[in-house]
């Protein structure tokens, strides 16, 4: 007997491995022409893994404070061994998963997998968006550089607008009335601890219920298969979809490396709170269409404030994007084509403002 | 007595509460008078005896409370011009030129005075130009040169921080050329008349005019404003050590010092100029057309050896300090962190400057240490790029490998799952 083998079988002993595993052996993953959508997820989950590891190695040597730092990350990318590779790692892979993130968010819309069973899996997974921009939100600041200490200040301003809540909000992120240094170890405390709880808690959750669940099919393609089953095709979860899934992981970790050889995350100027912002100073990416959407909105429309308008309008569509599976049809063959409509929209509207806005001055 | 001093005061209305009432009084009754009549004609009448109203109100004295009577006399009250311009009113007509100077000393030259309006305003100003070139013209009888109104306007004089005054910072090389670069006006004053034209391309023109930096020197900075005179032959280097402290510093050491007051010649302007001051660089102390060593010394002479010693020097740090100027934009467009070195490089500017500023030394070993200290930085800064440049070949020769590694995981992978699935 190998050894692989012994040490399965001394598990299965002591608490039922076999068992355990048995409904993954089962499980399988519906093959048809859209099947490559499904990678996404897992590549997000891949990346997710990779800032947890990459977040532990960074705060070997990062020091939350004002006068720390920066020059803390500065350390970081210049004398710690192969520091500069796992900060620009670090940072690569925020955007790549915010990307893959909304990628993936995006396609369980248009291939409407959010329907009736899986409104749940829906819920935890734009609940999990949300975190991983709270993620972004919150790390940004981190090496305390200017670019980072004025988009944070602009970003919780934005938060102050929210009426009755915003202000007190402000003050609770900002531990104060404006972004100093007890911001900074706020927002550490954010990243490190409490976000990555409640991130993981989710995660959990959501590949819980995909497991429960099963993957979703098409609905066009659900109704054929219903129809005759013997044009059913999956393919076996384990090791088949597994091993693919681990040559996109592969390449997505040879995309990574390659970012952050060729570029080097920047590390920028030393955060200073008493000269002026830079000329057009601009978000992340993932924040810039909600950016831009408030600075196109007129100060006063009719009796509201404008900013406060855009901040209940983009919360209000927040709650309903979450809500969105509720108002899907069950059955598959009479799905809503205004939601898909909707999302086309949706995803039009993102991109042309983030667009609009990295080009406008 | 002191109103037929013609001691001026200002139009208090506190003070003038008795007359202001009976004013108020008198227009009630009928009878009712302007208290200002001289603008009431004069602002009809066409120059140079028209004063308008409007002209009259952005003059900093009318802003004051100061009246056309403070000056010139009379009494405004009167609507009857024999009245209101009477010499038993104290009327004095058109002030003549030679009487300018004494007429604004009376209140500019009383503190007492003056701190009711401005306690810093200074009160020497008629004791200065009668110090001057154009006071003492004045009172030999020369009634062209400039007395206090062709400065500062009149009726319409605004305070010199005001940008619209003919003697802000900014206007003042225009006032003083509008009398010093007219040939014909300047006929017989045997001075020339290109100051104006050669201050316009000067450094010290494009710092104040063009960048508006008010620091930097106009006409009166270097000449005096009331007491506008030359500077002399052998003060020109404690006009220019108000500003260029340190290259005085080193030029009162050197040897040229001794020479140029034996010749007579004129310090910081031998090599400088005077008006036409334009920004130096190296190539002053070459050989080529803009080189001005040679214009006194010897080719191969010890001192002309030794500017070539300079000159060198000084292009071997510029160059130094170029070149890792270079490594490190190219290392930092690659990505790599070399704010620390790109920081160093400020020093390395530094030790340049002292060294140009040290060559009012005219000694090559002042300069020497200078260049020394910039050469070293400069070159830690070199080695500091370099040292980023191969760090980023190193890591893009390790990422090479590594994709190389991913890609034969993932040919093994496509392989194995080839093999299964068969």
């Amino acid at each position: 007997m190998s050894p692989l083998r012994n040490v399965r079988s001394w598990l299965d002993d002591r608490f039922g491995w076999d068992d355990l595993v048995a409904p993954l052996r089962k499980k399988t993953v519906p093959l048809h022409r859209l099947s490559y959508w499904y990678f996404l997820g897992g590549i997000t989950l891949f990346l997710f893994v990779i800032q947890v590891l990459t977040g532990i190695l960074l705060l070997l040597y990062y020091r939350p404070g004002a006068n720390e730092a920066f020059e803390s990350v500065q350390y970081i990318m210049t004398q710690v061994r192969f520091g500069w590779l796992v900060r620009s790692i670090h940072s690569w892979s925020a955007n790549l998963m915010i990307f893959t993130a909304f990628a993936h968010m995006f396609s369980v819309l248009f291939l409407k997998a959010y329907r009736k069973p899986r409104e749940l899996t829906w819920i935890s997974g734009v609940l999990l968006l949300f975190l991983v921009m709270g993620f972004g939100f919150s790390g940004y600041l981190l090496p305390w550089n200017t670019l980072a200490f004025f988009a944070t200040k602009v970003g919780t301003e934005i938060t102050g607008q929210v009426p009755i809540v915003g202000k007190p909000m402000m003050i609770f992120l900002r531990g104060g009335e404006d972004v100093t240094g007890a911001t900074l170890t706020r927002f550490f405390g954010f990243h490190v601890a409490v976000l990555p709880g409640l991130a993981t808690l989710l995660v959990l959750l959501h590949l819980l219920l995909v497991q429960r669940l099963g993957i979703s099919i098409p609905p066009k393609l659900e109704v054929q298969w219903t129809a005759n089953p013997s044009a059913k095709r999956e393919m076996k979860f384990f090791p088949n979809f597994m091993l693919r899934e681990m040559m996109a992981w592969y390449v997505a970790l040879g995309v990574l490396g390659a970012l952050a050889a060729v570029f080097p995350w920047n590390l920028g100027v030393k955060a200073d709170p008493f000269v002026s912002a830079p000329a057009g100073i601009k978000p992340e990416w993932y924040f810039l269409f909600m950016f831009q959407t408030l600075k196109l909105i007129p100060p006063k429309v009719w009796f509201i404030d404008g900013d406060v308008l855009g901040v209940l309008a983009f919360g209000l569509v927040g709650l309903l994007w979450i809500l969105l599976p509720f108002f899907e049809s069950d059955q598959p063959s009479r799905t809503k084509r205004w939601i898909t409509g909707l999302a086309v929209f949706a995803l039009a509207y993102m991109a042309g403002m983030s667009v609009y806005g990295l080009l406008a001055k | 007595m002191a109103f037929l001093r013609n001691k001026l005061r200002p139009f208090s209305p506190a003070r003038y509460v008795g007359l202001a009432g009976f004013v108020v009084l008198a227009a009630c009754l009928g009878y009712g008078q302007t208290t200002n009549s001289c603008l009431d004609c004069h602002s009809a009448l066409p120059d140079p005896l028209g004063v308008s109203q409007e002209k009259f109100s952005q003059d900093i004295h009318a802003q004051k409370g100061l009246t056309c009577a403070s000056c010139h006399g009379g009494d405004p009250t009167s609507d009857d011009p024999d009245k209101a311009m009477s010499r038993k009113a104290g009327w004095k007509g058109k002030i003549d030129r030679k009487q300018i100077p004494q007429l604004c000393g009376t209140c500019h030259s009383d503190p007492a005075y003056i701190r009711q309006f401005n306690p810093s305003l200074r009160t020497d100003q008629l004791g200065q130009y009668r110090t001057s070139v154009h006071g003492k013209r004045l009172a030999a009888g020369d009634t062209k040169v400039a007395v206090c109104t062709d400065c500062h306007s009149v009726h319409d004089l605004r305070a010199p921080s005001d940008p619209r005054s003919t003697v802000n910072p900014v206007n003042v090389a225009n006032t003083c050329a509008r009398c010093h670069a007219d040939a014909s006006y300047m006929k017989g004053y045997s001075i020339p008349t290109d100051q104006f034209a050669k201050y316009s391309t000067s450094v010290h023109h494009q710092a104040l005019a063009v960048r508006g930096d008010l620091s930097a020197p106009t006409c009166t900075t270097c000449h005096g404003n009331h007491g506008a005179a030359p500077p002399g032959v052998d003060k020109v280097q404690n006009v220019c050590s108000n500003c260029h402290a340190f290259q005085a510093q080193m030029y009162e050491k050197s040897s040229h010092k001794k020479a140029f007051e034996a010749a007579s010649l004129p310090g910081c302007v031998v090599c400088h100029n005077n008006h036409a001051i334009i920004h130096p660089t190296d190539a002053k102390l070459g050989t080529g057309p803009d080189g001005v060593c040679m214009q006194c010394h010897t080719p191969g002479d010890a001192c002309d050896q030794a500017r070539a010693g300079l000159q060198s020097s000084l292009s071997r740090l510029d160059e130094a300090i170029k070149s890792a100027d270079q490594v490190l934009r190219v290392a930092e467009s690659s990505g790599m962190e070399v704010s620390e070195a790109r920081l160093g490089q400020d020093q390395a500017r530094d030790s340049l400057t002292k060294a140009r500023v040290t060559i009012h030394s005219f000694r090559t070993d002042l300069v020497d240490q200078d260049i020394q200290a910039g050469l070293k930085i400069a070159a830690n800064n070199l080695q500091a790029g370099k040292k980023a440049m191969v760090e980023r070949n190193y890591r893009r020769v390790g990422l090479g490998m590594s994709l190389i590694a991913i890609g034969i995981v993932l040919a093994g992978l496509w392989l194995y799952v080839k093999k299964i699935e068969s």
